[in-house]
């Protein structure tokens, strides 16, 4: 039932309803709405109500197993969102930040320098709004690079085959071309095949280390040698710093740009969707194109950087200072961390990747990486039962809902046949990774003796599989009243 | 260790399950050389301390009587929000990637679609995007694309656009081969002159935006502008303050056939002011162009057994799909903001959003008229305003903001970086949370500020 | 494998090419395509008017999981579109070849012979 279902003329939430002041508004009669919004006319209880019972037809890390490949689904501590929540933080306006918002601005300051040590970065600006900005400033502070030493032929962007869609993307949007580098049977990027591809016209290459594939590229240092000496960049993506975290930093791997996903590796909420924020870090090189605003101190107060001080900046890339909110969330974790918490983050979920990986090996799936190591997430294939079955990872996957886990990423990577990305993180315990096992071991036995019970499923949900091509024929994406 | 619930014995048995003596021996893929020692970071602290931290770097913001606008509002945000919207099961959920196990935040992004589209009076919404600023230049590059009959790629920007969307859209349609032309305003007005448009009658230009209200608080011959769109083959980008549309024209039914594109900051409808986010962006346009819009967006459906139901829809437009060719690389919406909006505007209704809108619009009356009572303070323009407006004194705005932030409050915002042609001008802007007697506390520091001065 | 009409040319990236008498060539996609892309959920058409070169993407074919670019098999003049594919895109589901997608008046109608015939296209699709 729809909020708008609910709704009765003339109830109101009486509470939130100003009094009528009867006076009309000194706006000419032309500039005046004449027709009334479509909005719901519902008591407050009616609204809350409706938007509880809502959520509770959600799956979330708050209830429920959710193992989804490439998001770092860990759990959002509490205490993040109550501290980032306090009044002080909350009712700051935006543009009294450097007048009335010196707590909010010590807090980003530390925040940005903390994130340099972590990632080996020069400098950091937090002003992007989530991680596809962040690409997308990546980019163009290559550009603007190039574009200073008149460098103007280097206008493709390299990016791996097995790369996160949003690379590619943020490539052309930024201008670039985009040139798809192909990966080794080891999931490496392949050196040969990147040898061919560099050159004058090489502006520089989009990596995740570990990459989306679940493992670490030995050969790091040797790609940042090759794209170094065609005279690219490298850019590296944060996706899955979660696997590395206080173990290896991205600016000792070779990297001179990178972007972070605060909502996966530094645990803010991903919110249905959203708020993200995705700081950029640079080195030297780098360092006078970052976005604005950066936070600087001087004695004892902090500012924002302008313009005027940073004139090759690349320039701003959202209204006012980024998403100051969940930037204060990832601010907490990190303190609560230390360096020691932050090394473990990465030490745990490694651990229970492989662990996982090993338990499901043995109750008999197919690692599309056998003879490599699990980073802090890992790839099986169901291709076998694809062929003899017909049961697909996306008809597996939905099955697993029935049980009560979230399913992984299926079909991410492209290149890999039917298979589900699966990503347990270090907040989860042994025997929930365990139970996880047994489920995937139950539904593999119903695959092979009762595929159709698969293939239709889900059966436990508020809804069973959506008819996603009447929803693209005939798109409803707005209620209309009768 | 904090928020890892590994015993002594859990590690063992998997450790050994592994075969490995040790979790270092996990890492042994990476070449030692890589590995970074121990980082400079402060050390670890627990809850209760870092509790503590927080509430006394809190304290350092001093809290100010806000007057400012600007893009950022201050508005009534009822307790019910959050204490929804923070629920775990929004907060801690992902994109509805799984729609079976995601038709909660599925239909309140639904329900979302369905209140934006209604309320700027436009067919559709997608289901939101970072913010204003980045709203407007995702709708910039959406016009191109779906204007097919220019190929000029000229997009009209008014000055009377936030000089900080303007920068944000530069930087984003920057590396695309855009020509932004600003339009100038009418010094009097406060507003575009439609005549200013003349001599682009006849030109090819892609699109032209339309603020209202605009960055001076002053409304836009919103009618003319459109109507001037429609004639020349340009599509008309709205920039809409989505609170303001409760009282306002709606873009949907600007000029002839309204405006082709609806954009804009959703900050207003229940997300507090933060230091300047998280907030969200919107975007609605027509039917015919849905195919070009960015972002998510989620339609009704039904499943199997006929039951309506929700899910993510014509998401071929999107990165994921289309990798380098998509309508952009956005890959999350803001969908927490989006949740909270929706049921801020359930919680207000169309009644209690008109009457929010209208009681803002009479505060700033109010205001206005108190401020220009007092000696040597003038109204910068004259064109009808909403909830904001410009004033100029005989001190410097610098010092007045000074002196109105010694006496508790923030006075506004100074236009002379942006507007030097303007001199000492301050935007202020009064929402229905102050009160009478706040606004009158307003005027009798300015007044006692310029006697003093 | 799918149907394959033998009096149409066929492109190795799955557009069928039919040359008419009046020296327009009608262009869609095979019934190889279709089965490949699935449900097919909605069409973007040039604009009438539009030069192409042969290669040239000028219409996308988009599933619910996939977006397809079409290009041209000829250079030339887009002169005429399919609209009624923007109704019932389900039509190229139903038989592709009768649900054309647009038709391009041609500069040098001797490009048709780079294209596949029947045999050949068949052959080079079982290999992908």
């Amino acid at each position: 039932m729809l909020i708008f279902d609910r709704s009765r003329r003339g109830r109101a939430a009486h509470a939130q309803l100003l009094p009528e002041s009867g006076e009309s508004p000194a706006i000419p009669d032309y500039l005046l709405r004449k027709t009334r919004p479509a909005l719901p006319e519902v008591s407050e209880l009616d609204a809350v109500r409706h938007y509880t019972r809502l959520s509770q037809q959600n799956y979330s890390i708050d209830t429920q197993f959710y193992p989804l490949g490439s998001c770092t689904m860990k759990y959002n501590p509490k205490v993040c969102h109550d501290l980032a929540s306090l009044p002080g933080f909350l009712n700051t306006h935006p543009l009294g930040l450097e007048r009335t918002g010196q707590g909010t601005l010590a807090g980003l300051y530390e925040l940005q320098e903390m994130l340099a040590e972590i990632t080996g970065m020069a400098g950091v600006s937090l002003a992007c709004a989530a991680g596809a900005q962040g690409e997308f400033a990546g980019v163009a502070m290559i550009r603007a690079y190039h574009r200073l030493r008149d460098d103007l032929a280097r206008t493709e962007m390299l990016v791996p085959d097995a790369a996160h869609g949003t690379n590619p993307a943020s490539a052309s949007m930024g201008g670039f071309r985009v040139r798809e580098v192909a990966t080794d049977a080891d999931g490496n990027v392949d050196l040969t095949a990147l040898e061919l591809a560099v050159g004058p016209q090489t502006a520089g290459i989009m990596l995740t280390n570990p990459s989306t594939l679940g493992v670490f590229d030995q050969h790091i240092r040797a790609i940042a040698d090759i794209v170094h000496r065609a005279g690219g960049l490298l850019y590296y993506d944060g996706a899955n710093l979660n696997a590395i975290a206080g173990k290896v930093r991205p600016g000792d791997m070779g990297f001179d740009v990178i972007h972070l996903n605060l909502h996966k590796t530094f645990s803010t909420p991903h919110g249905g969707g959203g708020p993200g924020a995705g700081p950029v870090g640079v080195g030297d090189k780098l360092l006078p194109f970052l976005p604005l605003p950066v936070i600087v101190k001087d004695g004892s107060r902090y500012r924002m950087l302008t313009e005027t001080e940073r004139p090759h900046s690349i320039g701003h890339l959202v209204t006012f200072a980024g998403n100051v909110g969940v930037l204060l969330r990832a601010y907490v974790y990190i303190r609560m961390l230390g360096h020691e918490g932050l090394e473990r983050v990465a030490e745990f979920s490694t651990l229970n990747a492989n662990y996982l990986l090993k338990k499901l090996v043995e109750a008999g799936f197919e690692p599309a990486f056998p003879q490599r190591r699990a980073a802090h997430e890992f790839i099986i294939t169901l291709k076998r039962l694809a062929k003899e079955h017909h049961v697909t990872a996306l008809d597996f996957a939905k099955r697993l809902l029935d049980y009560g886990v979230h399913a992984p990423t299926v079909y991410f990577p492209l290149l890999i046949p039917e298979c589900f990305l699966i990503e347990p993180t270090e907040t989860e315990s042994k025997e929930a990774l365990d139970a996880f096992v047994r489920i995937m071991a139950e539904i593999l036995k119903e695959a092979e003796t009762d595929p159709d019970r698969l293939k239709s499923a889900p059966h436990s949900l508020p809804v069973r599989r959506l008819d996603e091509v009447r929803a693209a024929r005939h798109p409803d994406l707005a209620y209309k009243s009768e | 260790m904090p928020f890892i619930p590994h015993t002594e014995a859990d590690i063992r048995e998997m450790l050994a399950a592994l075969g490995v003596p040790s979790t270092e021996t996990l890492f042994d893929e990476i070449p030692a050389e890589l590995c970074c020692g121990a980082l400079d970071l402060p050390p670890a602290l627990k809850e209760m301390e870092v509790t503590r931290l927080m509430r006394a770097r809190a304290g350092q913001n001093r809290p100010l009587l806000c007057f400012a606008g600007a893009g950022a509002y201050e508005h009534h945000i009822p307790a019910a929000v959050w204490a929804v919207t923070s629920r775990g099961e929004y907060y801690s959920a992902y994109t509805p990637y799984q729609a079976e196990a995601s038709q909660g935040t599925l239909q309140v992004l639904y329900e979302y679609q369905s209140m934006m589209a209604s309320l700027t009076a436009m067919d559709v919404s997608n289901a939101s995007l970072y913010d204003g600023a980045t709203s407007l230049a995702e709708a910039v590059l959406m016009a191109v694309r779906t204007n097919r009959k220019s190929h000029s790629r000229r997009i009209l920007m008014p000055k009377t656009v936030h000089p900080f969307y303007r920068r944000v859209v530069r930087t984003i349609v920057g590396s695309q081969a855009l020509e932004l032309i600003e339009l100038p305003y009418d010094v009097e007005t406060g507003r575009v002159d439609p005549a200013s448009l003349e001599i682009h009658s006849g030109t090819d230009i892609a699109a032209l935006v339309i603020p209202q209200i605009n960055f001076f608080g002053v409304l836009e011959a919103v009618d003319e502008l459109t109507v001037w769109a429609a004639a020349n083959g340009a599509i008309a980008i709205a920039l809409v303050n989505p609170m303001a549309l409760a009282l306002l024209k709606p873009p949907g039914e600007w000029g002839q056939e309204g405006a082709d594109i609806a954009c804009g900051d959703g900050q207003p409808l229940g997300i507090p002011l933060s230091g300047g986010g998280p907030y969200f962006g919107f975007m609605c346009c027509r039917k015919a162009h849905v195919h070009q819009l960015p972002g998510r967006l989620v339609g009704r459906t039904v499943d199997m057994d006929g039951k309506p139901g929700f899910t993510l829809t014509l998401q071929a437009r999107e990165q994921h799909i289309r990798r380098g060719r998509a309508t952009s690389n956005i890959c999350t919406n803001q969908g927490l903001m989006v949740t909270a909006a929706t049921i801020y505007m359930a919680l207000l209704g169309p009644e209690g959003l008109r009457r929010v809108a209208l009681q803002s619009h009479q505060n700033t009356l109010s205001l206005m008229s108190s401020l220009t009572a007092v000696d040597s303070v003038e109204r910068v323009f004259s064109g009808p305003f909403f909830h904001e407006a410009v004033f100029r004194t005989r001190r410097p705005a610098r010092e007045i903001m000074d002196g109105l932030a010694e006496r508790g409050i923030l006075g506004g915002h100074e236009l002379a970086r942006d507007y030097p042609e303007l001199g000492e001008a301050i935007l202020v802007c009064v929402t229905e949370t102050r009160t009478q007697e706040d606004i009158e506390s307003y005027a009798r520091q300015i007044a006692s500020l310029l006697s003093h001065g | 494998m799918s149907r394959l009409p033998d009096d149409l040319k066929y492109a190795k990236t799955h557009e069928w090419a039919k040359p008419e008498e009046s020296g327009n060539v009608r262009v869609g996609i095979s019934d190889y395509a279709q089965e490949q892309l699935g449900d097919v959920v909605y069409v973007e058409l040039p604009e009438v008017g539009r030069r192409v070169k042969a290669g040239e993407a000028c219409a996308v074919v988009e599933s619910v999981k996939a977006a397809s670019d079409i290009y041209s098999p000829v250079s030339g003049e887009i002169v005429e579109v399919n609209g009624s594919l923007s109704d019932a895109p389900e039509a190229i589901n139903q038989d592709s070849y009768a649900a054309w997608l647009f038709c391009v008046k041609a500069d040098d109608l001797s490009e048709l012979n780079t294209l596949l015939d029947a045999e050949a296209y068949k052959a080079d699709a079982e290999a992908d």
